[in-house]
């Protein structure tokens, strides 16, 4: 038999059969759909970035700070502006906003600009004509939900701080913001000329600064770009730079760095901006000693003068500088786009799979229905060769279909994911048709329905040609061998295709196997719990029941039953729809435990310290409970048994540690260990008193300290090692007493380092305040009243919190 | 032509072991026309089974046109009634999803022996023969069950063969229609030299053959010759 003349016997034979297999075979069309959404979408998203980055970024180079830029950085621009490099910052902060006349208070986010801010897009408001002006007048431009949770509306006065503004409109789309941000926390956007006034900015306030750069054309983008990040990463903080390319090199076994080639500092390849930039004088503005290799403590990184707290001497903490190119910024937002498909991924799969039982199922019933032609095809002179042909054929036909069906629905479903989950993605994404993705769901469907089909149309080869004359039940006309040694291969490329996808899809081979064997776990239960049914339903009829049901029973365990492929295929629906509300559940109830867990439901925070005992007289002027009264202090890792964070840094044989000996602590200090932590070695700090004496018998002892477990690993500190702290510029001596663990999902401020009191009592603090507030209306009054006696600082309703990630989960 | 020789055919059903047919030998010849007949259960349509080499015997040899089918695996019996053997049902076994002409032209088209255009012309020329010219394009249910078993017969002769089974070719329908179906199937035999081995239960029907073997709990009881008066005693 040719192959045209059985792809034609084959077209015609499906006459009658096409709908239904089609429908079978439509089962596949959900999981492709799913996947070619998925894909598609994030390709698109991904495309889109690419387009975007400039317009994410607000410029072509980024420097943030997560606290006022130090002063080498502000000369630093000042000298790139005169070079033809103009900048623009963005200042970002949380604050109270007080709306008038409603009263209304929030915590906003309060988003800074200097003018040009930003160089790329643009920040729509409605009026569209307002922003133009922002500049000028003591305008804020607000989130529309502010206005609406403030009961406010444009004209009303908002108060940020000290100052008051006027409300001029409300923003649309922003550059690089995601509009899901507004429901975290609204945004308010006003002029970086009038911050000053609102007082909000004082020292330990949270803030990040984000300088964006407009580069010249031919060092905006590329490898020119990357050189262009490390010569103002080496300008700004040499010593870091230079640990950080050591870092990289060690990384790429020796060849080089990230862009490839970049070579020795001074090399003479530089564009003309670079060597602009080498000759002004920024080299007279960094520290001396920041120039010179040694270790000497402190001296390494760039310093922060304005942090320099009265009254204390030694050097002050650094400030460190994050320097980002759009090339940064795309990987970045890819990389979240990249996470976010992989989780919907497995949601995909297991849709995918879920068809692929529907196809099974379905052939089945087909197959059940083609037992006589195929046996007079078989007296007619088939083999079972051709039969089995004739049926794949069909079955791969109908696969296709069904999959270029779920792959358009696919395609329909990606145009309309934009106004979905749009909101959550910084950027516009634009919708096309990605090949790819349609042309791997296509293949992926034809693939799972011909491969899941196999195994029932298998049975097809086995088709007596003597059922013509003698029709025998459908079981027995569709012989099943164990040991066949197509049906193993079958099976075998059913399992490893299977696992296959999964992997390719996961891309991680550690977590594929995971979800692989979870599924085959599941089908397992899902197995057992059929042949269980099956010897149950077959045990338990009675022949004193009513007709139908001893029937129905019946037919749970007679010959030729579905049991199984129904039990496999609404178990495994079931196992889908279960796992997206377990995530969901799993999410809102940690947030929901963490939240009812809390000691109290309004938390205050930037309290200064001459501002807690005011603080706390106000509330309990409402008769609130001041549940906690948490001091706060500022700092960093400064030397470890008295060897310097440079030095260890430095050292290449150590891997670990980098975040823990370069990050911003903020310890407190406090008498006795909390609920939410737990004593895992050493013992707590002795009394006061005991600590006293031992004080005055050696005065010139360190401090005892209560390390966190992970973040002692970390620094690779143990019971009786010796830690160091630049406390906002005086060193602090500490020995580590003890270590515990902390449940950081509570609600509460937990700390990696918890000081005993005299340790940190005179250092400049900062306190969070947890209050117990029981009706919501003295809720609203302690906030508005909070917001005009202290500005600057910031309050959160844990309930409103809660009612927030509701919404969003 | 067709030669049995100790076909036995038994199954194990539970405990027990049945046999269906036991110890039956005959030879054919070319050309002739055979009834089996017997009453229901006596074997007829297991050995029809046995001889179109659609099963195997428990012992016993068949040899087809000079093959012995018991040295074929199912793939090469299937080879072999598609190029020599011809069907035709009691339930006409038509397949339902093909017209009348497709029915006929499928044995050529799995045999691959004649080129489409041929086959279509064959086809076309068998459906004249046996009086549907003008039903080609019909699908089985919109044909009458004399028309059907018609379409069965211009299938079972479309590839020439050297010998057909017919398993009660009139069993369901009714007597006139029946009638013209035998007529056919002598015309047929008559005209092509093809072996034609029918099984029946219907005397009148067996007689108009040339020779009846009769069975009995699964031996032959009886061998008769029509057209000769001799009588073969089993």
């Amino acid at each position: 038999m040719t192959g045209r003349a059985l792809l034609r016997l084959a077209w015609r034979e499906s006459r009658t059969a096409r709908r239904r297999l089609a429908l079978y075979m439509s089962s596949i069309a959900f999981g492709v759909a799913a996947l070619v959404a998925i894909d598609s979408f994030a390709g698109n998203a991904t495309n889109s970035i690419r387009e975007q980055s400039r317009t994410l970024l607000g410029g072509d180079m980024s420097l943030g700070t997560r606290a006022a830029p130090p002063a080498v950085v502000d000369t630093l621009l000042d000298s790139l502006a005169a070079a033809g490099i103009p900048n623009s910052r963005v200042t970002t902060f949380a604050s109270m906003a007080l709306a008038e006349p409603s009263g209304g208070t929030r915590l906003v986010q309060v988003r800074s600009v200097t003018p040009g801010y930003p160089f790329y897009g643009a920040i729509e408001t409605v009026p569209a004509n307002g922003w133009s002006r922002v500049h000028d007048e003591p305008w804020v431009f607000v989130d529309p939900s502010l206005l609406i949770a403030l009961d406010a509306s444009i004209g009303d006065s908002l108060r940020l701080g000290q100052r008051k503004f006027l409300i001029a409109g409300t923003l649309g789309n922003v550059p690089g913001d995601a509009g899901i941000t507004a429901v975290i926390g609204p945004r308010v956007y006003v002029s970086d000329r009038w911050v000053e006034s609102t007082a909000l900015l004082r020292l330990g306030s949270r803030a990040e600064y984000e300088t964006v750069l407009r580069l010249p054309v031919e060092v905006a983008s590329g490898r020119p770009a990357a050189r262009f990040a490390r010569d103002l990463r080496r300008r700004i903080d040499p010593r870091a730079a230079a640990l950080a390319e050591a870092a990289e090199r060690r990384q790429n076994g020796g060849r080089g760095g990230r862009g490839g080639g970049e070579g020795a500092p001074g090399e003479d390849d530089a564009p003309s901006v670079i060597a602009a930039v080498r000759d002004t004088s920024i080299a007279d503005t960094l520290p001396t000693s920041s120039l010179r290799t040694d270790s000497a403590r402190g001296d390494t990184t760039a310093r922060d003068s304005s942090s320099l707290a009265s009254g204390l001497t030694s050097t002050p903490p650094p400030t460190r500088v994050r320097i980002r190119t759009i090339a940064d910024t795309e990987e970045d937002f890819t990389e979240s786009v990249t996470r976010l498909a992989d989780f919907l991924s497995i949601i995909g799969l297991i849709a995918l799979l879920l068809g692929g039982i529907g196809v099974a199922s379905g052939v089945n019933a087909f197959v059940s229905a083609k037992i006589d032609t195929v046996a007079v095809l078989r007296c007619l002179g088939a083999t079972s060769r051709q039969i089995l042909a004739l049926y794949v054929v069909q079955a791969a036909a109908m696969g296709f279909v069904g999959a270029t069906a779920g792959a358009a629905l696919g395609v329909a479903v990606q145009f309309l994911l934009p106004n979905v989950i749009g909101d959550f993605l910084p950027v516009d994404v634009r919708v096309a048709i990605e090949t790819g993705p349609v042309l791997v769901g296509i293949g992926t469907g034809i693939w799972v329905s011909l491969i899941f089909a196999m195994r029932p149309l298998l049975a097809l080869r086995r088709v007596s040609p003597l059922q013509a004359i003698r029709r025998d039940a459908d079981n027995a006309a569709l012989p099943r061998e164990w040991k066949d040694p197509a049906r193993l291969t079958v099976d075998v490329l059913l399992v490893s295709s299977l696992i296959g996808i999964i992997l390719c899809r996961i891309g991680d081979v550690r977590n594929g196997l995971f979800i692989a064997g979870g599924i085959a776990g599941a089908v397992l239960v899902l197995w057992i719990a059929a042949t269980a049914l099956i010897a149950i339903a077959r045990r338990s009829a009675r022949p004193s029941w009513p007709f139908e049901l001893r029937q129905g029973v019946a037919n749970l365990h007679r010959p030729a039953n579905q049991t199984r492929a129904v039990t496999l295929a609404l178990g495994f629906g079931a196992f889908l729809l279960s796992t997206v509300y377990l995530v969901q559940a799993n999410l809102l109830g940690r947030v929901t435990a963490t939240a009812e867990t809390a000691a109290g439901n309004l938390l205050f925070f930037d309290v200064q310290d001459n501002q807690a005992a005011p603080l706390d007289s106000m509330l309990r002027a409402q008769r609130v409970d001041v549940v906690q009264q948490t001091p706060i202090v500022t700092m960093r890792v400064d030397a470890i048994n008295g060897r310097s964070v440079t030095s260890i840094m430095a050292d290449t044989a150590r891997r670990r540690g980098g975040w823990a000996l370069r990050r911003e602590f903020r310890s407190t200090y406090r008498e006795k260990i909390v609920a939410s932590e737990q004593l895992v070695a050493g013992a707590w700090f002795a009394d006061s008193a005991t600590r006293a004496a031992q004080r005055r018998a050696d005065p010139n002892a360190p401090f005892p300290a209560s390390f966190e477990q992970d973040v002692a690993t970390e620094l690779g500190v143990g019971i009786g090692d010796t830690v160091t702290w630049n406390v906002q510029g005086v060193p602090v001596r500490t020995i580590v007493a003890n270590l515990r663990t902390v449940n950081w999902a509570r609600f509460e401020a937990n700390f990696f380092v918890v000081f005993a009191p005299e340790a940190l009592r005179r250092a400049p603090q900062q306190f969070v305040v947890v209050a117990n507030v029981a009706s919501s209306e003295t809720l609203a009054t302690i906030q508005r009243d909070a917001v005009r006696q202290f500005p600057n600082v910031s309050s959160l309703d844990l309930t409103l919190v809660r009612k927030t990630i509701d919404s969003i989960v | 032509m067709l030669v049995a020789r100790g076909l036995t055919k038994e199954y194990q059903s539970g405990t027990q072991r049945l046999t269906v047919l036991a110890d039956v030998s005959f030879e054919i010849a070319q050309g002739a026309f055979v009834s089996i007949v017997g009453p229901s259960g006596s074997g007829k349509t297991t050995l029809l089974g046995l001889l179109a080499g659609l099963d195997t015997p428990s012992r016993g040899t068949v040899t087809l046109d000079g093959t012995d089918l018991g040295s074929l695996d199912e793939d090469k019996r299937a080879a072999l009634r598609g190029a020599k053997v011809g069907f035709v049902f009691q339930s006409f076994q038509l397949i339902p999803t093909l017209t009348a002409l497709e029915n006929v032209q499928v044995p050529l088209e799995l045999t691959g022996s004649v080129p489409m255009a041929e086959a279509t012309a064959r086809a076309r020329e068998l459906l004249g023969r046996v009086g549907l010219a003008d039903r080609t394009h019909h699908f089985p249910q919109q044909l009458s069950g004399g028309e059907q078993q018609r379409v069965a017969l211009a299938r079972a002769f479309v590839n020439t063969p050297r010998i057909l089974f017919a398993d009660e070719p009139t069993g369901n329908l009714d007597g006139s229609t029946g009638e013209r179906i035998v007529e056919l199937l002598l015309t047929l035999n008559r005209e092509r030299g093809c072996t034609i081995v029918l099984v029946t239960h219907d005397a009148t029907l067996a007689a108009r053959t040339g020779r009846t073997i009769r069975l009995r709990d699964g031996a032959v009881v009886e061998d008769v010759l029509h057209d000769h008066t001799a009588s073969v005693p089993a």
